[in-house]
Parts: structure tokens; C-alpha cells; sequence
């Protein structure tokens, strides 16, 4: 038995030293000067880029990088300039931002909120970043933009497109240029009612997280409003990699159409098993069997290979349209790195450029400013048309690509055709509408 | 002091001043320069070197001590942090109510647990209570959606009851109006350092628990948890039950989880469901098998290698390899970063698998044996008496 010998003396002792210890940390505070978080002050300015580098969308996650490499170049002055010519903001110059040389740091999300937020912090306690940008899950997204809210940095949301993003958890400090589900779902149906008719039977597999419930939730709203029926929603866990005991029950539950939400690997590996069981082939009710991948990125298509063909889907961007923004974003990316960017690419390049232009404008990194300068915001120039960054919800308004796996690809690249490009006025709702409610924007946070 | 011999008393001294002084000892570089990629010195890293410091040293005291090999205490870890999460919905952002809470609520899930799991030993034991972790993840993850809120994670919203809020009260994690995540900055020439509320929080909770850890070691009942360890059967035949002792243990590990996991939602303010993935019960077999399997710093020392490898090292990119090597001829710089550009960035499990072998083959006694040999071999020439060995405990 160790003995215990507890003098008044000593209990004294350790009373003052605990307390000492207890007080040290606070003697300090109160001593910032910045006006903001990560206030730059030298002759550079870092932003993270925080992507998944590991994980089922790790493909994406390596575009994302190149596109944020490319962008940075740009932004300093190298290259041949790309969207920066076509913006229609001319407030860059290709000197920086604000004068400030443009630096990076890199991190891996994991496709793990924790991980994601940890890796954020890191950027934002150690590396100084004054912006957040990146992230390919909306989970990942969420968690990252209730930190940068907390914490007093601009979060620039890159592939997220549950509707939570700009819905129930929207945050003043948080900006999302890609589309949303339910803008999915609005250009979809239209395009399914004219090929399938109005007389289906769908059956939803979706990954279980935020995106898949709210893109599950908007599409079979859509479809049901045109006179489908939804026989099943099942939910498939977001690390699985075979879906066969899932498509299985497919065969037997009188559906003839399958909706997959799912994205980035694990969409190729749902695609594939349901090639594989014949699902294509199959004739139900009197009418052949249809499969329907309400996102879709040409990584996906590369993945899946001969099974996309003639699948359709929507799109926020693609490489093969022939705008001038498009052309010449699609030239400096394939200069650069030898292939056309995917989406991915394409809607961080256009927040880092979108950010650039908003410290601009408003002369100064203060992410109140910045804010300020990006709500209500309309451009053009960036691929997408006319485009509107809504005060309301810091979502994106602009037009949504309907496109079809296509049948004789003429190279790798040349995987998914545009089959309709839907008006933005098509996809726009109302602010309050139920499937986005019950957010609180707030008031934005400069930290500090 | 405090019941401790004086050996004890000048280790608990020496992780007290390591604690103290960390944002000093972490910061080495100064800012800016090129060494500053290995600075370990910002909050959220220090926050958990600490926390991840405590959850070892809590799975320590039933491994290290009783052998028995947990796969499933990453399970304590997540049901700390959501205990934590729901305190701040439901009452307020004060820390004071949601760590007991953790403590209490991962006690009683230990219990359950350990009270089936105990039943067998070996290979079995782990077997059971990696089968209870991968549960509870898989119910965090995808059934208990409404109290967990699967993948996305548990968070506070603004429209959460919080009823104890107050009109001024800070709208993140606080100690009575200390605010975890705020710092102060002390700039001496080049250097910077940081010094957050919440690390000094965990800091003082990792001496505490420390303290706790040190006292069984040296109890009778960390005397026995040992007999347990070298020979349960022989054990059973002096006519002692191990059993409830074995179960203490377990108990006292996964409070030191759910303690480990409530400070992780202290700091922030999320709870995610993968926090109980299993992979996260094997960091934590990891880091006290490299520090030190049943030494009181060893679970430290390893917890905080592997947190500086996942936080540091990933964070090393290409650009930052070329600017390293910029002084060389451009053929050879471009190869030398192809050949380091494996272990680093997404490599870093590869770099830290190599060290983890190297430290399992060459010192079976993880860090701890390291430092000491260092020390022999330094004070060999002094004393010569050195080398009769103590006898086995």
C-alpha cells in the first residue's frame, strides 16, 4: 500500500500551484490586435485547400487540387489567364489578390468529418489560411462550414450538393457555387417524363449521409409530382463497396426504374453491380428497365466505363460546352495537365476565382466584406451563363445540365453528351421552400 | 508528495512541465521558416496530443496491466463526445455538465460490455469487443440517425432548447465564461507562440488523470490487475475470482475513453460517428504498443508521435518537397521528390507503418525502452553495479 501523507502544508502547495496553472492561460488573453482572423500581414495570403486525398471520392478530391494549383497560378499572374478573361468581373489583375501574392496549403478531408475539421483547424491555427475552400461529401462540407463560421474564415463549399449545404445548415461565412439536389430533381424530370413516360415504378438505393437523404428526397418529390410511384428507399452505407445484396431485391420488388444516389466510387461500384445483374436487359411492367444516376461527373462515367452508356443524369459543368468561359478554362487545364477537367474542377476553380474577385471589390480579406461583396452578387463569364449568388442562402442560381452517358465515345474524355441545358428560372425556388427551411444564415464572423 | 515515492514524484513533475510548456517546446522553428512545417505548437494539434494522451493512458491501465486486449474502446470514445454534444443542445455551451455526464454514461456502456466480453479471454475478449465497438458504430452511423445524426455528425444547432443559455453566454464550448477556443499569441523575434484555453483545460485534466493512473499502478489492485496479466490460472487456484477486478479495470479504461472523448466535443463541437469506427480502436492499441505497453509515460509518448505523423506529416505536399530541395540541379531534385513523394502527404500511414515496425522489432519495449537504453548507454562508465537486474514483479 503507497502511503498517503497529506499535511496541511502540502495541500497548500498544490493548491497554489494548481491554481497558478488554472490562471497562467488567461493572463493572455485579450491581447489580439487584429481586426480579423488570420488578418494577412506580410506580402502573401494563404488559403487551404482541404480535399479528400483518400476515400471514395478521392478521384474527385485530385481534380479539386489541380483545379485549385491552376486557379492559384492565375490569380498571380502565370499561365494564360483562363476564366480570368471571361469573368465579368474585372477586378483582378493577375497581380494577387489585393496585391497580396496568392499561397496554398494542402490537407486531406478523408471523406471524415473529424478529419476534415482537423485539418481545416490546422490550416486556420497554424498556417494562417484566411479562406476555406474544398471538401467532396456534404457531410464533410457541413462540419467544415459550422467550423469556418465558428472560427471567422470564408468557407467556399466545393462539391457539395445536398440541400442542407445552403438549407438547414447554411452559415453567413459559407458560399456554395455548385447546384443542389432539388435542382436535380427539377431539371430531371422534365427530361425522364418525355423518355420514360409518366407511368413508373422507382426504386431509390442512396447513400446514407445528408446529400443522399435530401437528393433522395428532392427526386422522388419530382418524379412523384409528374405520376411516378416510389416503391422502396433503401439506404447503403457511405464505405461499402459492393452493393450486390442491395440491387438483388431490385429484381423483385415491381420497380422498372432504379434511381441511384450515390456518388464518386461508390456510384461506379452501384453501376456496375446492376449491370452486372442484368438489370439493363430486363423488361418489367411491359417496359424496359431504366436506371437513372441523378449526379453525374465524367470521373463517374471514366470509372464505370461501357455501363454509363445512355444513362442519364444532371450536371453543374461540363468540358464540352462551347461558351468561351468554358473553352478557354478547358484549354489552360488541358495545357497544364494533359486532360479536361471534370465538374469538380470546374466549380473550385470558379469559388477561388469568385473569392478573389469579392476580397477585390471590397478591399479587404475581412470575411464581413467579403461576404457583403458576394451576396446578391451576379456575374457571367465563369461556363455556367448568367449567374446569381442569392443573399438569402449564399447558393448559386444558374443554369443545370441534363446529360446522357454516350453511346460511340470518341476518346476517354468524350463520355457524357449535354442533352438539355435547363433555365436557371427553372431551377430557382423560393428561399423558404420545405426541403431548404429550418436553417439560420446568422450574422457574419470575422473571428477574432 | 501526494503519496508518491520519489520516482513517481519526478515523472508527474516531469508531465506537468512538459504540459505546461508545451507551446514552447512544440514551437521550436521560428515562424517563416523553412523548419516551421514541423511545428506541432497550434491549438487543435496540442488539444490532441492531450486528449489522445488521456484515452491511452486510460486503455493502458487495462492492457498494459491486465493484458487484456481491447479492440473495441473507440466505442467509449464516440459515446463521450455525443453525451458532450447533447449537453450543449440541451442545456447550454458549458463544459462543467456534459464531461461528467461522458464519464458516467461510457462507465455504464463499459460495464455492459465488459461484464459480456470479460467472459472470455485472449483472442476471444478481443474479438467481442470489436464486435460491440463495429455496433455501436453501425448504430451511430446509420440507426440511431435522430440521436446521432449518422454521417454527418452530431452539432448544435441555433434552434436547439439550451436552456440554461444566457443572454451574454459565449456560443461555443466554455468553462464557466473561459471560452475553450480562444488563445493568446506571445511573439518573441521570430518566434510565435500560442496559448489556448483549451489545451490548458485538457493539460490540467491529463495531470489529474495521470495522477489517477500512477496511484493504481502502485495500488494493491494494480497488483492484482498484474497477477491477472502473468497468470490468471494460477490465480483462479490461490482462490481468488480475477473477474471483478478485470471488470473494474475495463470500467476505469472506458471512463478514461469517455472522459477523452467528451474533451475531443469539448474542443469542438461535433460528435461523427466514424470517432467509433474500429480503425480509431486501433490507433489506440497503436500508440500504447509504440510508447510503451504497461509504462505510465509510454501511452503519452506514443499517442503524440502518432497524432504530430497523421497532423504533420500529411500536410507535407509536393510544392513544399521542391521548395526543400531547390538547391539541388533540377534532374535530381525532381528525383529526389519522387522518391521521397510516397511517404509523405496521403503517405504518411506508409512512413508511420515503417517506424511502427522498426520500433516493434528493434525495441519490443516501445519508446520508453528507447530513452532508456540512451540513458544506460550514457551512464554506462558511472556505474558498474548496473548491471545486477532487479527481480521480476
Amino acid at each position: 500500500m503507497s502511503k498517503t501523507t497529506m499535511t496541511r502544508r502540502g495541500v497548500l502547495k498544490t493548491g497554489a500551484v494548481a491554481g497558478a496553472g488554472v490562471a497562467l492561460p488567461t493572463i493572455f488573453t485579450a491581447s489580439s490586435a487584429a481586426a480579423y482572423t488570420n488578418e494577412p500581414t506580410g506580402s502573401s495570403v494563404t488559403l487551404g485547400f482541404n480535399v479528400p486525398q483518400t476515400g471514395p471520392y478521392a478521384d474527385e478530391g485530385a481534380d479539386e487540387l489541380r483545379a485549385y494549383e491552376l486557379a492559384v497560378e492565375h490569380l498571380n499572374g502565370g499561365g494564360d489567364g483562363g476564366m480570368m478573361n471571361t469573368f465579368s468581373s474585372k477586378a483582378l489583375s493577375g497581380n494577387g489578390i489585393l496585391g497580396k501574392k496568392v499561397e496554398f496549403v494542402t490537407g486531406d478531408t478523408q471523406t471524415k468529418s473529424d478529419a476534415a475539421r482537423a485539418s481545416a483547424k490546422s490550416m486556420i491555427e497554424k498556417d494562417g489560411a484566411v479562406m476555406i475552400t474544398g471538401g467532396s461529401s456534404s457531410g464533410v462540407a457541413i462540419a467544415v462550414q459550422g467550423l469556418c463560421q465558428e472560427a471567422g474564415v470564408i468557407f467556399m463549399a466545393g462539391l457539395t450538393h445536398s440541400n442542407d449545404t445552403t438549407g438547414k445548415d447554411k452559415k453567413a461565412n459559407g458560399f456554395r457555387h455548385f447546384f443542389n439536389g432539388y435542382m436535380s430533381g427539377a431539371a430531371l424530370a422534365p427530361v425522364l417524363k418525355n423518355l420514360y413516360g409518366t407511368d413508373r415504378n422507382a426504386y431509390h438505393l442512396t447513400a446514407d449521409y445528408t446529400w443522399g437523404w435530401t437528393q433522395e428526397e428532392s427526386i422522388a418529390a419530382a418524379t412523384e409530382a409528374m405520376g411516378w410511384k416510389t416503391v422502396n428507399k433503401v439506404r447503403t452505407p457511405l464505405a461499402a463497396t459492393d452493393f450486390s445484396s442491395y440491387i438483388a431485391p431490385v429484381l423483385n420488388s415491381g420497380a422498372d426504374v432504379l434511381v441511384l444516389n450515390h456518388y464518386g466510387g461508390n456510384m461506379v461500384n452501384s453501376l456496375t453491380n446492376a449491370v452486372q445483374f442484368g438489370l439493363r436487359d430486363k423488361v418489367v411492367n411491359g417496359k424496359n428497365f431504366e436506371i437513372v444516376v441523378p449526379l453525374y461527373s465524367r470521373l463517374m462515367a471514366k470509372g464505370a466505363g461501357e455501363n454509363v452508356k445512355g444513362i442519364h443524369g444532371s450536371t453543374n459543368w461540363h468540358w464540352s460546352l462551347q461558351d468561351d468561359a468554358s473553352k478557354a478554362f478547358v484549354k489552360s487545364f488541358g495545357t497544364k495537365y494533359g486532360f479536361p477537367p471534370s465538374q469538380a474542377a470546374h466549380t473550385v476553380y470558379c469559388q477561388t476565382l469568385l473569392y478573389a474577385d469579392a476580397c477585390e471589390r471590397a478591399g479587404t480579406f475581412n470575411p464581413c466584406g467579403v461576404v457583403e461583396a458576394l451576396e446578391g452578387f451576379e456575374f457571367d463569364g465563369l461556363g455556367n451563363g448568367p449567374t446569381l449568388y442569392r443573399a438569402e442562402d449564399h447558393q448559386c442560381f444558374k443554369d443545370v445540365l441534363v446529360v446522357r452517358g454516350k453511346e460511340n465515345p470518341t476518346s476517354e474524355f468524350d463520355l457524357l453528351e449535354v442533352v438539355e441545358v435547363t433555365p436557371a428560372a427553372q431551377v430557382t425556388y423560393a428561399p423558404d421552400h420545405p426541403m431548404f427551411a429550418g436553417g439560420n444564415l446568422g450574422t457574419c464572423n470575422p473571428g477574432a | 508528495m501526494l503519496g508518491l515515492n520519489k520516482k513517481d514524484t519526478s515523472l508527474m513533475i516531469v508531465v506537468a512541465i512538459l504540459a505546461l510548456f508545451a507551446p514552447f517546446i512544440l514551437n521550436p522553428f521560428p515562424e517563416g521558416s523553412a523548419m516551421a512545417q514541423f511545428n506541432a505548437g497550434y491549438p487543435d494539434l496540442m488539444q490532441r496530443f492531450v486528449i489522445f494522451g488521456i484515452f491511452a493512458i486510460g486503455f493502458n491501465i487495462l492492457f498494459g496491466l491486465t493484458g487484456y486486449l481491447s479492440f473495441g474502446h473507440a466505442a467509449f470514445l464516440g459515446i463521450g463526445s455525443y453525451s458532450v454534444v447533447w449537453m450543449y443542445k440541451l442545456l447550454d455551451y458549458n463544459v462543467i455538465w456534459g464531461l461528467p455526464l461522458a464519464i458516467i454514461t461510457s462507465g455504464l456502456f463499459a460495464l455492459l460490455i465488459g461484464y459480456v466480453s470479460l467472459r472470455r479471454s485472449g483472442i476471444y475478449f478481443s474479438i467481442l469487443t470489436l464486435a460491440f465497438a463495429q455496433m455501436s458504430f453501425n448504430l451511430a452511423y446509420s440507426v440511431l440517425t435522430p440521436i446521432t445524426n449518422g454521417e454527418t455528425g452530431l452539432q448544435v444547432y441555433t434552434d436547439d432548447a439550451q436552456v440554461l443559455l444566457g443572454a451574454n453566454e459565449a456560443t461555443s464550448p466554455h468553462l464557466f465564461g473561459i471560452v475553450m477556443n480562444s488563445s493568446a499569441k506571445l511573439d518573441l523575434g521570430p518566434w510565435s507562440f500560442t496559448f489556448n484555453n483549451g489545451y490548458y483545460f485538457c493539460a490540467i485534466i491529463l495531470l489529474l488523470v495521470f495522477y489517477l493512473a500512477i496511484r493504481i499502478f502502485r495500488s494493491p489492485f494494480g497488483m492484482m490487475l498484474r497477477a491477472i496479466k502473468s497468470n490468471q490460472t494460477r490465480l483462479n487456484y490461490t482462490g481468488l475470482n480475477p473477474r471483478p477486478y478485470a471488470l473494474a479495470a475495463f470500467v476505469i479504461s472506458g471512463m478514461y475513453a469517455g472522459l477523452a472523448g467528451g474533451l475531443m466535443a469539448a474542443m469542438d463541437p461535433l460528435a461523427g460517428a466514424e470517432r467509433m469506427q474500429w480503425t480509431a480502436s486501433g490507433e489506440v492499441v497503436l500508440m500504447t504498443i509504440l510508447g510503451g505497453t504497461g509504462t505510465l509515460i509510454g501511452p503519452v509518448l506514443g499517442a503524440g508521435f502518432i497524432k504530430y505523423f497523421e497532423n504533420i506529416f500529411s500536410k507535407i505536399n509536393d510544392n513544399i518537397l521542391h521548395q526543400w530541395f531547390a538547391f539541388l540541379p533540377d534532374g535530381l531534385e525532381d528525383f529526389v521528390v519522387f522518391i521521397i513523394h510516397p511517404f509523405i502527404g496521403k503517405g504518411w500511414h506508409l512512413t508511420l507503418g515503417i517506424l511502427f515496425m522498426l520500433v516493434v522489432i528493434f525495441l519490443p519495449g516501445g519508446l520508453v525502452e528507447g530513452g532508456q537504453r540512451i540513458k544506460r548507454a550514457l551512464s554506462r562508465k558511472k556505474d558498474a553495479d548496473a548491471a545486477k537486474t532487479e527481480p521480476a514483479e
